[in-house]
């Protein structure tokens, strides 16, 4: 018996109705090959809509359903279940999207109604032709992969592993704590930091469900939503975490420096010890030193050994080497957060040639109570200034670096004012484009702030010099800004500037994005699923995204990331198994020649060679059914079921042969 | 009883003729099997003996070369006619061959060019060919010259195609034994020819594919042991049809497509074009044009056996 094909067309109360002939389309469509039975309803994708295909398809009137309607985004998963409820598979089902193609774009009613006619008279050819398929499903590691141990990563491993899940936590540093552990105080409210994340840093180092990797990095990641293989790298420390109990007399006696003792107060600023065996900062965890090659005396002229000597626990290890660890997860949750731009590259702010200008992160630690300055807020000569400018925007909403909005600049650069002003006796001056105050008591803190006497000048800064006029300049800076609010051009000498950096993507992240086939935005950061309705999911099931790896945003909003990201875990391991993609490609062994030309092209790494049989064979685990290898294969052994050469030529036989 | 057949030569070098002969000692065998009742190139028969045939007298008709002029078209429709089996021999009769790069070109400016413009040709008056003149002994005349080359199944219907320019001379014996073997495979099918690509019996070492730049043969010292196509030398040996035993790649020349597509690709040129762009190196618009203008005369190329039998056919008329 030929193929009987049911065709509903939708009305979309009047979206699809008040632009196209719906009669006329419906008496179109009666007269096509193998069209058995022709409906049209308000509102196809409502109850009694979807009860007139059911009972069509259960009285046996046909066998393949074309719904012409709106877009398969929207409701071709409505349909689908219609068929399975009705006992038939899913994938005899086609949809023609009149709406968004035809009368939402049309202006003219005739025109509109003739497009929708070329397009059903396609689908109706192409329906003929479908064939079931089976739907897959794959069982879920439980197992979480948490990138990045940054206040993003740190509260979503926390997150699971307080749900009763085992989370592999991996932070590249010698410690978790990302940028968040560097800060003094934090925005609005001027909670310390440290108070706030240290707790939840000394969590994650002691929780049972967490296996935490610090100073190592994700190597290689194969596999699919439910079953990663991941390949991690554990960088050599030189020192046997089981053993150090952190006692700290190496750093005390190591003579190396890893930043110099000498020099001025900004060349020495650190968090930690400058010694070469060290610890990022003193609340680290893992609290275990790691020696730095580079300054080591022992590794780079072969004489010293003295920590090894003071170590009372023999946890020095000279020759301890990268070692790998592979194991299996479920899901990854990709949280590296940022890097802060390089301001070095605007020349006409001096940044790296003229004293006393320096960059966000380094006035934080500067104001760090446990830093090098003691959180004193110090000229490089180690006095007080007396005048500090604060520059906004350094890389970012300008087109020549970023031009995105880094979000959290306007607030720490109030912060800054604040703090300042709290600290010192100087003169604050804020440089902005425009302020940005947009979050919870964001706008209250502003406020606050112009009750503090600190000036706001509205301009960019044009350009950070020494070309001083006067004798009591000598020592200062000259920044020259036009102040868009008065209509001039100002020149103020300052003892100290600060640039708000940018964030940028962080170093690396093209690599991780790569590992987990998800891609990257032309800004740099992780493509989300949804701008709105998927902002931590991603195009590749399984793999997450929070914090900064999607785009800059303050803490607040990352830590509501993490536990979004957490959240959306959870319910993939509660579920336990995973429906797949059944329109995926397969390649014919009898007629794969092994060209080979498709090894490459999958962006969802599902490809592989199989040696002794010279074949390429499809992961089908792995397979998203976008087509790339079909396209490319040039003996035709891969198909993509669903959308085979059949159906495609079925189709536009059908968008030619219409009218 | 020996099989009667027929064997003719449309548009064609008559390489296919000359490879029915290398059959060597094997053509003894083929003449025990088979009378033949048509062989212009090596027989004296003329077409009024096969007219006078019943239809359907002849158990085969083997036809090489493409449909060019008005006697291959009208002896084509004769040989389907009188026999049972047709097959086309060789890349011209299956898919238009070399003769087919003609349709990039109309009659016309092919009758200017070889007639009068070529740099050998003096021709002042311009004459060119007619299909008629008057004579006083009465009419001469000559096969009409087409605009456009065709396949022969383009003209009758074919029930097989041995493929190849020229096809290899065991292949054309093996296809042959089919027929007296009754073992032909089903109506449509390629005979004496493997199911997959012919990398598949190609020596050279293969592995995944990046180019960013394409050379031809004569500008490189290629390297012997590896994939031609790693090497940016276009190669259409992973679109092309094997059974040819590899024989170009063996001696240094990549594979120029001359078995045709494999089973279910409309278009071997255009399906290559396109494994070949997603193999292509860089991922921007512009440097992704500064790789394909490496490609020297890419339709020819791609197309160089099967232009007529393309999507595209012939150049816009």
């Amino acid at each position: 018996m030929p193929e009987r094909v049911g065709v509903y067309i939708c009305h979309c109360g009047s979206n699809i109705a008040g632009k196209i002939d719906i009669e006329k389309l419906a008496g179109f469509a009666e007269k096509l090959d193998n069209v058995a039975l022709v409906r049209d309803y308000k509102f196809m994708c409502s109850d009694p809509g979807q009860n007139l295909i059911q009972s069509d398809l259960e009285a046996g009137l046909i066998d393949r359903v074309v719904v012409a309607s709106c877009s398969p985004l929207m409701h071709e998963n409505t349909f689908r279940k219609v068929c399975e409820r009705s006992g038939v598979n899913p994938y005899l089902f086609t949809m023609t999207n009149i709406r968004e193609q035809c009368s939402w774009v049309h202006i003219d009613e005739a025109s509109s109604t003739e497009k929708a006619m070329d397009l059903l008279a396609a689908s109706v050819r192409r329906a003929v032709y479908l064939e079931p398929l089976e739907k897959r499903e794959v069982a879920i590691n439980p197992r979480t992969l948490v990138i990045g141990g940054g206040i993003a990563g740190i509260q979503a491993a926390l997150d699971l592993a307080e749900a009763g899940k085992e989370v592999v936590l991996v932070e590249r540093e010698p410690s978790i704590g990302g940028h968040m552990a560097k800060f003094d105080k934090t925005f609005p409210t001027l909670d310390c930091a440290a108070c706030i994340l240290t707790p939840r840093m000394v969590q994650i180092g002691q929780h049972a469900n967490i296996h935490l990797m610090s100073y190592a990095e994700v190597e290689e990641i194969n596999g699919y939503v439910g079953n990663f293989n991941i390949k991690v790298r554990q960088k050599a420390r030189y020192v046997d975490a089981d053993l150090c109990n952190g006692c700290g007399m190496c750093w005390e006696k190591c003579p190396g420096t890893r930043v110099p003792r000498k020099g001025n107060v900004h060349e020495k600023l650190s968090l930690g010890p400058t010694s070469s065996i060290y610890m990022p900062f003193m609340q680290a965890i893992p609290a275990i030193p790691v020696i730095d090659r580079e300054s080591c005396l022992y590794f780079q002229k072969g004489k010293c050994r003295i920590c090894e000597q003071v170590c009372e626990r023999n946890a020095i290890n000279y020759d301890m080497e990268d070692s790998f660890e592979e194991f299996e997860v479920g899901n990854i949750i990709i949280a590296t957060g940022f890097q802060p731009f390089d301001p070095s590259v605007i020349k006409r702010y001096g940044y790296g040639t003229l004293p006393n200008v320096l960059t966000s992160v380094e006035f934080e630690i500067m104001n760090c109570a446990s830093g090098s300055t003691g959180g004193k807020i110090l000229k490089a000569d180690g006095t007080e200034p007396k005048s500090i400018g604060i520059v906004h925007c350094v890389g970012s909403r300008d087109k020549h670096y970023h031009e995105y909005c880094s979000r959290v600049c306007c607030m720490y650069a109030l912060k800054f004012a604040h703090l300042i002003k709290e600290k010192t006796d100087a003169e604050v001056y804020n440089f902005y484009i425009d302020l940005r105050c947009f979050g919870k008591g964001y706008e209250e803190f502003y406020d606050r702030l112009l009750g503090e006497d600190v000036r706001f000048i509205r301009g960019k800064v044009g350009e950070i010099s020494r070309w001083v006029a006067e004798e009591d300049e000598k020592d200062q800076l000259i920044v020259r800004v036009e102040d868009t609010l008065v209509g001039a051009v100002r020149r103020i000498p300052l003892d100290m500037v600060v640039l708000c950096t940018a964030l940028e993507k962080q170093d690396g992240l093209d690599r991780v994005a790569k590992m987990c086939s998800v891609s990257v935005g032309k800004d740099g950061f992780i493509i989300e699923k949804h701008p709105k309705l998927g902002p931590v999911s991603t195009a590749t099931d399984g793999v997450f995204i929070v914090g900064v790896a999607q785009s800059p945003k303050d803490i607040p909003d990352t830590v509501a990331q993490a536990s979004a990201a957490s959240s959306a875990v959870l319910s993939m391991i509660t579920r336990e198994k995973i429906e797949i993609e059944a329109a995926t490609a397969e390649i014919i062994e009898e007629k794969c020649s092994g060209c080979r030309i498709c090894n490459n092209l999958c962006p969802y790494l599902a490809i592989n060679f199989d040696e002794e049989k010279k074949v390429s064979i499809i992961n089908e685990a792995l397979c998203k059914g976008c087509g790339t290898c079909v396209a490319a294969c040039p003996s035709n052994a891969i198909t993509a079921k669903h959308f085979n050469d059949k159906q495609i030529f079925a189709e536009i036989e059908g968008l030619l042969s219409a009218r | 009883m020996k099989l009667k057949v027929g064997i003719y030569w449309g548009a064609a070098c008559g390489g296919c003729d000359v490879a029915i002969l290398d059959t060597h000692e094997k053509l003894l065998d083929i003449a025990a099997k088979m009378d033949i009742y048509l062989w212009p190139i090596a027989l004296d028969f003329k077409y009024d003996d096969v007219k006078k045939m019943e239809d359907g007298y002849l158990d085969a008709a083997i036809y090489s070369g493409a449909i060019r002029n008005s006697e291959n078209e009208e002896i084509a429709i004769l040989l389907r006619k009188k026999s049972k089996v047709m097959i086309a021999l060789g890349a011209c009769a299956h898919l238009g061959g070399i003769p087919g790069l003609a349709n990039f070109y109309t009659r016309d400016e092919m009758l200017k060019r070889i007639y009068i413009d070529s740099e050998s040709t003096i021709n002042e008056e311009g004459v060119i060919p007619l299909e008629s003149w008057n004579v006083k002994e009465g009419e001469l005349d000559l096969p009409r010259f087409y605009n456009t080359v065709k396949t022969l199944d383009q003209v009758v219907d074919v029930e097989y195609y041995i493929p190849g320019c020229p096809p290899v001379p065991l292949q054309i014996y093996s296809a042959l034994s089919l027929i007296w073997d009754d073992m032909l495979p089903p109506v449509g099918s390629v005979i004496g020819a493997g199911d997959k690509a012919l990398c598949e019996s190609c020596p050279r070492v293969k592995e995944e594919k990046t180019i960013s730049e394409f050379k031809r043969i004569q500008q490189v010292l290629p390297d012997p042991e590896k994939c031609f196509l790693e090497q940016g030398l276009v190669c259409l040996g992973a679109a092309t049809r094997s059974g040819c035993g590899a024989r170009c790649i063996k001696s240094g020349v990549p594979c120029r497509g001359c078995y045709g597509p494999l089973d279910d690709v409309p278009d071997l040129g255009i399906k290559m074009l396109s494994a070949i762009a997603s193999v292509l190196e860089p991922k921007e618009e512009k440097e992704i044009d500064d790789v394909l203008d490496t490609i020297v005369d890419p339709l020819r190329t791609f197309h160089r056996f099967s232009m007529p039998a393309s999507i595209l056919r012939r150049k816009k008329e």
